[in-house]
């Protein structure tokens, strides 16, 4: 059963990143380029998002457990270390060489370029790579 | 009107799919820890991740079959700016511990600090990304 909601949250997910514009990648450089013509959608959209969220999850946190799960799994870090600067700084990055980030960039998967699979294989490439080597690291 | 509406709506939907996760299996919709946690040998913890893809495309697909009109755009990159970008994208985020979606949609709204200096940063050094990026 919560596999099920998984898959239906992704697809309402897509949904959403369909309506609001976000796959299109010409409408997030649009939002970035804030010298040229704006593009003020992205900021709706994470906008219309967050509101929603802000609202949703101070109602589910009410629930001591979730509806199908055994616990919540919040994320445990809670400081501003040097690894979160430097990964958001890359990714900020990645993200502005052509405007895709990850969610997106799989559904514009659905348009069967090479140019969007090529994204997705490198992406799938340097984090694979990073998680292989931090592991030897240790 | 639609160029408010749309993208508003469009963000309120993202939010309610991130919330059902929540709400239902207690985790934070974060697809670029979702994409690299399914990077290992397929095994039953994560399934859901996989479930979660799966839905990200069939719901992509419902999209492009009864409204195409989203897709029509044009991919204005090279081959090669879409590896740099892929790569870079991938080491942030898994560094970072986490993309637009962990951090902006997610992390933002639960008031977390981490989120809010990740959001920043990113957001920063994509704004200066396009600018250089138009001066080449």
């Amino acid at each position: 059963m919560s596999l099920f909601v998984s898959f239906i949250s992704g697809a309402i997910f897509s949904v959403g990143l369909v309506i609001s514009g976000m796959i299109n990648p010409n409408k997030v450089i649009g939002f970035l380029n804030i010298f040229e013509q704006w593009d003020y959608s992205l900021a709706l959209v994470m906008g219309g998002a967050v509101a929603f969220n802000l609202i949703a999850f101070k109602l589910i946190k009410r629930i001591q457990t979730p509806l199908l799960g055994e616990k919540f799994h919040w994320p445990t870090k809670n400081d501003i270390d040097r690894k979160l600067i430097f990964g958001a700084g890359l990714f900020g990055i990645g993200w502005g060489i052509i405007g895709i980030c990850p969610g997106p960039g799989v559904v514009n998967l659905l348009l069967f370029d090479h140019k969007v699979i090529a994204f997705i294989l490198s992406m799938l490439f340097a984090m694979a790579s990073y998680k292989f080597i931090a592991k030897k690291l240790e | 009107m639609q160029d408010i509406a749309l993208p508003l709506i469009g963000g309120m939907i993202i939010g309610l799919a991130t919330s059902i996760m929540l709400a239902f299996n207690g985790k934070i919709t974060g697809i670029s820890g979702i994409i690299s946690q399914s990077l290992e040998m397929p095994k039953a913890k994560n399934y859901w991740r996989y479930m979660f893809l799966a839905g990200l495309l069939a719901g992509g697909t419902f999209m492009l079959y009864f409204s195409p009109q989203y897709f029509f755009y044009s991919l204005n990159f090279s081959l090669y700016e879409a590896i740099a970008a892929g790569l870079f994208v991938g080491v942030g985020a898994v560094l970072g511990s986490g993309c637009t979606s962990g951090h902006g949609v997610c992390g933002l709204a639960r008031l977390s600090g981490r989120s809010f200096a990740a959001t920043l940063i990113f957001m920063g050094m994509a704004i200066v990304t396009v600018f250089i990026r138009g001066l080449l």
